[in-house]
């Protein structure tokens, strides 16, 4: 019967794919402990995304101390004009302006790397392609017809879909590049993966601190158990 | 002279308030049976969880507010800014999940031994209502955060009550207090979640702890030890609480905070199960999320929900799994308690019913395909036919003698040499042999082992 | 059961040593338990350093600011003023301010940086009520004694105009002034000391 409790635990895993059709998620490099990327990775958000969307529950303070940075650094190197340190990273767009332009206020995105997943992410971030038919020209692979333009186009280029028949639907099997951006492939992914990897950050800031106390958490338990454990031994000597 | 003063202090106490007596009659002088295996650990560790989760509970109500506009915010204030918000939020969240895989084991214990037969059909019924209580305070709790899952899945739950003949429209409209789940329900949930149940439960556990000191501890041998006593009127077979079953829960106690731990610092959402992805978005009424699953714990339920095709009947059959439950001390008609005595139709259907839970529970999580459905609807027939057959089966199986004394069975530490023989068998070494973690799995070991629990279980099943 | 040959030391070790981790591990529990009901950022957040601009006070005009929640009150005293402050000292139970909370730049007379400008935290210093303003000389309601001040409501505590405590009242020290700086001539930073000029 205990044998079931194992089985149960395989049966479990995780439902991964968010992702719709046959387009498979590609693998972003998350390392949380790479100040260089988080940093480079929290400017490319304040410079592309910032303008539409918020991430309302981080503060500059809390990236400043995670990041190891100074303040006056954060503030003059990250934090758009007229921050201070205690602001929390507040969008510039109003809703009415919002509504305006999209039909919808763009949303937060502080725990957007927890509901969607990092793989998600850079896939998303990555997968825009030309579509006419959609008001920006262009769509998205893992996000049929989203209302946001591909605000990285300069830098990536423009990618055209491949198209295959799969069980006599048409399907997108990948993505070729149209024109190319300024950047060449391998910086672009770089570039997407740091911010990418701020997003994972700034869903959860603590996630690194937690890991690093949890060894001493876990230690200092075992170091209890293995006490109540020869204490148990000794008392129950009593009974055989 | 110092001393003294503590003693004639305690001794005022003493003389006014039955503090010895009560130590005696439910720890040092309340006879266990002593031969408890690893199933009897999770009792005690039930009572640790329900301490946990009032203390982190109580922390976090500080600064959570119960407000349509600031709940969702004010979750992640407490995950961002106040000093060990997170952990505490963390310990709350894992442990109600931590909550019900203790009862879960708990309650499959009381089912596997008959600790629920005569004379301990009442503290059957207590714990059943406990897990009533548990299920509507978890229910409740998860509306709290203001994500998408908690708004839907409320959405959902109360929904359910609208399916009820003549009143059922009324009585969901005034369990929300609105026309849909808003403002309205998430403050008198809130009210619920933090006054009301918790209050029914520390009324449930304790009278579910009066009923079991009242008739004694069952074991796994299912026998009275009450029958045999020595001189002084002491059962034979039976240990005093403290200082013998404190200590071994103690330890119970550290290995349960291993897995807590681990879960808190490295893996709070477990994959999805524990806090889902879906709840990191912000309520919205005007957009559902493509899946709706409600958290583990209630999914095998909310399967057999499913699994029927009319809305009434579903309500009827979900509640109906619990209120059967409720039911077990009497629907069992076998003459012993234990399963190491019954016949082996009792085990096969335990077995199955086990398979059905589970089974349940996975599909729960899933989409509704039409495959699923049918599955799940065989499932739920095999949930329903464990408990509705058992009258018949119960009493027409051959059960094997009961011994007059509890017998001596190799405990979880005596089995530590044999496991780590079977380890040696399934892995090989590699170059860093001295790691234990760097061994490889060896597939023929593996195989053979498999083979031999097959064997194992096929024969414990006769 | 069977007692005998029971090794009571090693039992009484053992207990010893699981009651002194299960404390420790009680204790480090607590921290964060207890440390989350610290202020948390938010509340940090709120007592950042305020920003003030004076260019638009008037002689006698008195603002008042939020400063970690608290009124910080800013008195552009006049001249007349600063002279009635020099003859009360008599009346006052702590002229010198030598039992009160200031910072050490404001332990003067008249309890500021620039003799003018007076910042106090306008919080009774008896339990907490905010006093009122009352500049004018020899009310009806307060008497003949008084020449100008602050006058608490809750329990009838009397200050003067540099927020010194007279004698007779409830209140048992001057008003606290927060730590303050002038960044120019027309604006004040509460809650941040001046910074030190390297000489």
């Amino acid at each position: 019967m205990k044998n079931l409790l194992n089985t149960l635990l395989i049966l479990m895993l995780p439902f991964g794919a968010l992702a719709g059709g046959g387009i498979e998620l590609q693998h972003a490099d998350i390392d949380l402990a790479d100040n260089a990327s988080l940093q480079r990775g929290a400017k490319h958000f304040v410079n592309y995304c910032l303008g539409c969307h918020s991430a309302k529950q981080i503060r500059y303070l809390r990236i400043a101390l995670d990041f190891d940075m100074e303040k006056e650094k954060v503030l003059s190197e990250i934090a758009p004009e007229g921050a201070t340190i205690y602001d929390k990273m507040h969008s510039a767009m109003n809703a009415h302006d919002a509504e305006k332009w999209f039909g919808t206020m763009p949303p937060d995105l502080s725990l957007i790397g927890r509901s969607r997943g990092a793989d998600w992410l850079y896939t998303y971030l990555k997968g825009f392609y030309t579509d006419k038919s959609r008001p920006y020209g262009v769509n998205n692979i893992v996000f049929q017809d989203v209302a946001m333009p591909n605000i990285l186009w300069q830098q990536q280029g423009s990618q055209a879909p491949l198209y295959e028949k799969i069980d006599g639907k048409q399907v997108i099997s990948r993505l070729v590049m149209e024109e190319p951006g300024q950047l060449s492939e391998a910086q672009f992914d770089k570039m997407v993966n740091d911010l990418v990897n701020f997003l994972v950050y700034v869903g959860e800031p603590v996630q690194l601190e937690r890991q690093r106390m949890g060894k001493y958490v876990l230690f200092f338990i075992f170091m209890f158990l293995i006490i109540a454990y020869l204490l148990k031994r000794e008392y129950w000597k009593d009974i055989h | 002279m110092k001393t003294n003063r503590w003693t004639a202090c305690g001794n005022w106490i003493l003389d006014r308030f039955p503090l010895t007596k009560l130590w005696n009659e439910h720890m040092a002088h309340y006879y266990a049976p002593k031969n408890f295996n690893f199933w009897y650990f999770f009792g005690s560790l039930a009572l640790l969880v329900l301490v946990i989760q009032f203390l982190t509970g109580i922390l976090l109500t500080m600064n959570y507010k119960p407000d349509a506009d600031q709940a969702f915010d004010s979750v992640e204030y407490i995950m961002r800014d106040v000093n060990w918000g997170w952990l505490v939020r963390y310990m709350h969240s894992t442990g109600a999940s931590a909550f019900f895989i203790v009862v879960y084991l708990h309650m499959f214990r009381g089912m596997m031994y008959g600790s629920f037969k005569q004379p301990r059909e009442l503290i059957w019924i207590f714990g059943m209502l406990i897990y009533v209580a548990l299920m509507a305070e978890a229910f409740m709790g998860y509306l709290l955060p203001w994500g998408q899952m908690s708004y839907w899945g409320a959405q959902v739950i109360i929904s359910l009550f609208s399916a009820i003949p003549l009143v059922g429209d009324e009585l969901s409209l005034w369990i929300r207090g609105d026309y849909v789940v808003s403002d309205a329900t998430l403050n008198r949930f809130f009210a619920f979640h933090v006054v009301a149940v918790p209050l029914v439960l520390v009324l449930l556990v304790f009278l579910h702890i009066v009923a079991l000191h009242e008739v004694g501890s069952n074991n796994p041998d299912g026998i009275d030890i009450k029958k045999n006593k020595d001189a002084n009127g002491i059962p034979l077979d039976g240990i005093p609480f403290h200082p013998y079953y404190t200590v071994k829960d103690l330890a119970g106690v550290g290995v349960f905070l291993l897995f807590f731990a681990s879960v808190i610092f490295y893996t709070p959402e477990m994959g999805g199960y524990f806090l889902e992805h879906d709840n990191f978005i912000p309520a919205d009424p005007l957009k559902t999320p493509e899946h709706i699953a409600p958290v583990w714990y209630f999914t095998p339920f909310y399967a057999i929900l499913r699994a029927v095709p009319d809305k009434f009947a579903g309500v009827i059959t979900m509640g109906g799994a619990i209120f059967v439950l409720f039911l077990l001390p009497w629907l069992d008609r076998s003459e012993v308690r234990s399963i190491r005595y019954r016949g082996g139709i009792y085990k096969k259907a335990l077995l199955l019913f086990v398979i059905s839970f589970i089974g349940l529970g996975y599909l729960g999580t899933q989409p509704a395909t039409s495959g699923a459905t049918t599955v799940a609807r065989v499932l739920t027939a095999v949930y329903f036919g464990f408990f509705l057959l058992m009258p018949i089966y119960t009493r027409w199986e051959k059960t094997k003698p009961i011994p007059e004394r509890l017998t001596d069975q190799p405990g979880l530490e005596e089995r530590i040499p044999a496991l780590l023989e079977t380890f040696d068998e399934i892995t090989v070494k590699t170059d860093n042999a001295s790691i234990w973690l760097r061994r490889k799995p060896d597939y023929k070991g593996l195989g053979n082992l498999a083979l031999r629990l097959v064997k194992k279980l096929k024969s414990s099943l006769d | 059961m069977n007692n005998e040959g029971v090794d009571k030391s090693k039992r009484q070790f053992l207990t010893s040593a699981l009651t002194v981790v299960g404390a420790v591990g009680s204790g480090y529990i607590a921290v964060p338990f207890l440390a989350q009901m610290q202020p948390s950022t938010k509340a940090m957040a709120a007592s950042a350093p305020v920003t003030v601009d004076i260019s638009k006070m008037e002689p006698g005009q008195l603002i008042r600011v939020a400063w970690r929640g608290k009124p910080v009150w800013l008195l552009n005293r006049t001249p007349q003023v600063l002279e009635t402050l020099k003859t009360l000292d008599d009346k006052l139970r702590d002229p010198l301010s030598n039992e009160s909370e200031q910072p050490d730049y404001t332990k003067n007379p008249l309890r500021s940086i620039k003799p003018e400008i007076f910042v106090a935290v306008g919080l009774c210093t008896h339990l907490g009520c905010s006093p009122t303003f009352r500049p004018e000389i020899a009310p009806v309601d307060l008497g003949k004694d008084w020449h100008g001040g602050f006058f608490c409501p809750c329990h009838g505590s009397w200050f003067d105009l540099a927020g010194r405590v007279y004698r007779g009242v409830p209140a048992p020290t001057n008003l606290e002034i927060p730590p303050y700086h002038f960044v120019s001539d027309t604006q004040i930073i509460i809650g941040e000391d001046p910074v030190e000029k390297a000489a």
